[in-house]
């Protein structure tokens, strides 16, 4: 981080921004008439609206109006910053002004939406939010981004199909790549089917081909029965220690994907679950690789311990994964008797929704249970309502195939608390973004892919190993990287007022503060988020956080009170 | 992000500037590797543009796409090329040369600086496209106000002095002398592309084949999702606040009919997989403008598989007074005050039912895109028995042509986050591709 102190920052020139949002704002509050409030506040010396601020046309009005009127602090008052600041922060630096000089006020969300219905007291809101803006326009300070320099070296962690293919990409990118694998082999789950679909090849025969490459691949170094044990550092720098088997392994990478999968669920306790004539749809496969076996009555049970109130998910992959073995078992024996309790056929797509078609010209039988009138498995029946006939129906069994949902592994706690990134409530991860960024962290350098995010199939998998290998790529491919730049330190005349007491770096959620070998508080830059939790419990007010300082914080809190 | 050019002079070509398409090319781009965005419409954004909200969290769609929109068009990296149609592609993998037809728009791009007077001007008063022709635009109009290349385009059909010879009342009064009607259609050729990816996306069945069973055209008070997702929307022809093509009358009711022109012998036969979903987010977001409205979803299975799926049905069903109906629909017909009044089959109960409703939404089956097939001809590569675009089952981004890739609704229906990852995974494939090739 270079020092600003030096940088000369003339008297505040402020220009405010009033975005309509079509009418997300427009349709509720006068942006026109704030624009013009906001032109009698303090040092600001223009104001406008636009219908979007964020077109191309809003983008080009700001530019014009900072050479037009000299400006060098910009408001935006629109949306959310969430989305928006980065694109704001770009603009201004565009029309050379550092990024920092620009504020973002929230009036949408945070105003027009939430105040739907009282559009008076939201006019004034927004009014409040616009005067403490521009105040905390004027006390805004440039700030330079921090550079990471990038190891052009990628780790994935699990080697099943999704882990494999986002490996395979980065080494044919040209990247130094390392796998690693919890068990003796690669391969995942996958290891554990029969065949797989649509496509209805052999598992064993997919697997050895993808295998095949790797071992092939000159730059991709495989550790199987690997586990990791500690990832320090930060994007484009981590370095991570192994076990091996025993054996202590360093690896330095510049990114990481998770790739760790999901696992089967095993029913205890459900319709009679005993492993041997009671089985899951995981232990049919491994039944079927027995080419002779062949049960004559088969009755299978969709959504077994899911879309339930402990697991309100469909995991996706069961009616497939249950069609399939039911074809197979068809083909073996064209008399045999299968049928299927399902609540919803989860067949979307094309060749899902075909291969259901296929099953029923097939003599599978389909029947609808719901959730409140539970199959009964007995000895040698199961006994359904069902409710086209309004009677319960007794299927003959030798087989009860149970299809589990797939859950996440227990593992993902402890791997999520040494990358730092957060699951969901089912113990999946969480991506930054479920719409538009389904398979980065909100941790820079850190992907996730497959199962390990949500239950997935094998073309889904290997599509989101592929796309996480795409994200990752997007930064190995650049020498270095720029990083926030607003974030927390310990400004060097604050020095004395630091006594040591680490109630910082206990609270840190990113692990960025240290104690360097002269026993002074240190924040790694890189790793800082600019969240402000060890400012704000700093008991010697030492620590400071750029671009949310004191000064500037109370300036917002003086002008909301000043009217 | 400082982004270090590839040494290696191949380029990529993206066709279809829809929320896939911009993903690849942002993606490669960030790689270093120089993208050409090919968009036949007058400005990328695709369908997530035309929608209002976005399941399962809702958030606004423009809203989360925009940004996206102008980091492509400011990418030093990227190349948009937008209105133009790809025309020839020669070549093999790592080394394509394609002919790209630009069509004339009468505006120049780098002069308009979309101010919107010329469209005040224009006397011609037009259908809305992209308002699936529930709203009027001018002949020179913008595709949608968010539209990037966010300038002006002449619709030369529509446009009085270029089919009668008379008017320019647009270039009278454009200060900044944008428009330029002596304009021709331009081939530009692209040399050096190493790998292609197509993310052309899907047309809708209500395009083109006509739904009379529905009563869909015939009764103002059926309307398809995509107009209902116009209605819905705060900038699109009814501002937010849904009124029934009839009357005007705010609906208290309304019946959305999933499956239409899907799964079953008749229509097509797949399952378009993202309607459960956008369905109850319409009846959502229609439920908070109007906090009195019940909702009947009639459906034959609810899909909903993705992360976080069956949780935002059970909050419809909770929070949001929706009510499902697994069901088959026979007919719809209209009362004296044009209310639908649908009979159906209860498939719960094996009762024929009807129920009059005040507003039916169908869900209409996504079909592959129109131009398809004089496309995959060009690019010489196979499509599947409904014209989607053929993929390998488990590598969804391999066509059946060595060095072009796809994504997205092109090859099958998805939802967005679907399209998005695999969008990735192309340009992952076209990179491997561009920095092998020699």
């Amino acid at each position: 981080m270079t020092e600003n102190n030096d940088i000369q920052v003339d008297p505040p020139r402020i220009g405010v921004f009033v975005c309509h949002c079509g009418s997300n704002i427009g349709g509720l509050l006068d942006c026109k008439k704030l624009a013009e409030y906001a032109e009698t506040l303090p040092d600001v010396v223009y104001g406008e609206d636009n219908l979007y601020t964020c077109s191309e046309t809003g983008l080009s009005s700001i530019k014009k109006a900072i050479k037009e009127h000299e400006l060098n602090r910009v408001v935006v008052c629109s949306c959310t910053p969430r989305t928006h600041e980065p694109l704001f922060r770009k603009t201004v630096q565009e029309a050379g002004l550092n990024p920092y000089l620009f504020n973002f006020v929230n009036i949408r969300d945070q105003c027009s939406w939430v105040h739907m219905k009282e559009p008076e007291a939201a006019f004034d809101k927004a009014k409040d939010l616009i005067r403490m803006g521009a105040a905390k326009a004027t006390k805004l300070e440039p700030l330079n981004k921090n550079i990471v320099n990038i190891n052009p070296v990628a780790m994935i962690i699990g080697g099943g199909v999704s882990g494999m293919s986002a490996a395979l990409s980065l080494s044919k990118q040209g990247f130094k790549t390392y796998l690693i694998e919890k068990e003796p082999m690669l391969g995942g789950l996958v290891n554990d089917l029969y065949t797989l679909a649509p496509a209805n090849v052999k598992s064993s025969e997919f697997l050895e081909k993808m295998k095949g490459e790797i071992a092939s691949s000159s730059n991709l170094e495989v550790f199987t029965s690997t586990v990791v044990k500690s990832i320090q550092g930060f994007v484009g720098q981590f370095s991570v220690d192994l076990d091996n088997d025993g054996t202590l392994v360093k690896v330095d990478t510049g990114i990481i994907i998770v790739a760790i999968g999901a696992k089967s669920l095993k029913p205890f306790g459900l319709y009679g679950y005993d492993g041997s004539n009671v089985v899951t749809q995981l232990e049919l496969e491994s039944m079927l690789q027995d080419e002779s076996y062949s049960p004559k009555n088969v009755v299978m049970i969709q959504c077994v311990g899911a879309r339930n109130a402990e697991r309100n998910y469909c995991s996706s992959v069961c009616c497939m994964t249950a069609i399939k073995n039911a074809l197979i078992l068809k083909e073996r024996d064209p008399s045999a008797k299968v049928t299927v309790l399902f609540r919803d056929i989860y067949m979307p797509g094309i060749f899902q929704e075909k291969m259901y078609k296929k099953a029923r010209d097939n003599g599978i039988i389909f029947l609808k249970y719901s959730p409140e009138k539970q199959p009964v498995v007995e000895q040698d029946v199961v006994k359904v309502h069902n409710e086209f006939i309004n009677d319960v129906v007794a299927i003959p069994r030798d087989m009860v195939v149970l299809s589990t949902p797939l859950v996440a592994y227990d593992d993902n706690k402890e791997l999520g608390q040494l990358l730092k990134v957060p699951l969901q409530e089912n113990g999946f991860f969480l991506e930054a973004h479920v719409k538009l960024r389904p398979v980065d962290f909100a941790t820079d350098g850190i992907f996730i892919g497959g199962a390990a995010k949500w239950p997935a199939d094998i073309t889904e998998s290997i599509s989101q190993g592929l796309a996480a290998a795409s994200r990752a790529s997007t930064i190995l491919s650049s020498e270095m990287l720029e990083v926030e730049g607003a974030t927390a330190c310990l400004p060097e005349v604050n020095k004395n007022l630091c006594k040591g007491c680490e109630v910082c770096l206990n609270v840190c959620p990113f692990k960025a503060i240290v104690k360097n070998q002269n026993g002074d508080i240190e924040v790694i830059q890189a790793l800082c988020k600019g969240c402000g939790t060890c400012v704000a419990t700093c008991t010697r007010k030492a620590l400071t956080i750029r671009h949310f300082t004191n000064e500037q914080i109370l300036s917002e809190i003086i002008a909301l009170t000043s009217e | 992000m400082m982004v270090q050019m590839e040494s290696n002079s191949k380029q990529a070509l993206v066709i279809g500037g829809g929320v896939a398409g911009i993903q690849a090319a942002l993606d490669l781009a960030n790689m270093g590797i120089k993208v050409h965005l090919v968009e036949k419409k007058p400005s990328i954004g695709g369908r997530m543009a035309q929608l209002d909200k976005t399941f399962p969290t809702n958030d606004c769609s423009i809203c989360i796409l925009a940004p996206k929109l102008s980091e492509c068009s400011r990418h030093p990296n990227i190349t948009i090329h937008s209105f133009s149609d790809v025309q020839s592609i020669q070549g093999t993998t790592g080394n394509f040369t394609v002919d790209i037809l630009k069509h004339a728009r009468y505006v120049k791009e780098d002069v308009c600086i979309n101010c919107g007077v010329c469209a005040a001007k224009c006397p011609t008063r037009v259908d809305d496209e992209f308002d699936r022709y529930l709203r009027k635009r001018n002949a020179i109009y913008m595709y949608y106000l968010q539209g990037v290349p966010a300038v002006m385009t002449i619709d030369k059909d529509r446009c009085l002095y270029l089919t009668k010879g008379a008017c320019r009342l647009c270039e009278k009064n454009c200060d900044k002398e944008a428009i330029d009607f002596e304009q021709q259609d331009e081939i530009i050729t692209l040399d050096d592309i190493g790998a292609i990816i197509v993310a052309t996306g899907y047309d809708l069945y209500e395009d083109i084949y006509p739904l009379t069973r529905y009563g869909y055209k015939k009764h103002r008070n059926v309307v398809s999702a995509i107009e209902f997702e116009r209605m819905l929307c705060a900038s699109g022809p009814q501002e937010g606040h849904v009124k029934r093509l009839s009357d005007g009358k705010e609906p208290d009711k309304i019946g959305f009919l999933q499956c239409i022109g899907s799964r079953n012998a008749r229509d097509k036969e797949y399952c378009s997989s993202v309607c459960c979903m956008y369905t109850t987010k319409e009846a959502m977001i229609a439920h908070e403008h109007n906090n009195e409205l019940e909702s009947y979803v009639f459906y034959i299975d609810l899909r909903a598989g993705g992360k976080g799926f069956e949780k935002f049905l059970t909050r419809g069903e909770e929070e949001y007074n929706i009510k499902y109906i697994k069901s088959k629909i026979s007919e719809i017909q209209v009362d004296a005050e044009e209310n639908p009044i649908i009979t159906y089959e209860d498939l719960e109960s094996n009762e024929i039912k009807q129920m009059k409703l005040d507003l039916v939404v169908l869900a209409t089956c996504i079909i592959p895109s129109r131009d398809g097939e004089d496309l995959a001809d060009k690019l010489g590569i196979e499509l599947e028995e409904n014209k989607f675009i053929k993929t390998n089952a488990f590598f969804s981004a391999e066509t059946s042509k060595e060095g072009v890739f796809t994504c997205g609704c092109a090859h099958e229906p998805m939802d967005i986050p679907r399209s998005v990852a695999e969008a990735s995974a192309a340009a992952a494939r076209a990179a491997e591709v561009i920095r092998g090739a020699v």
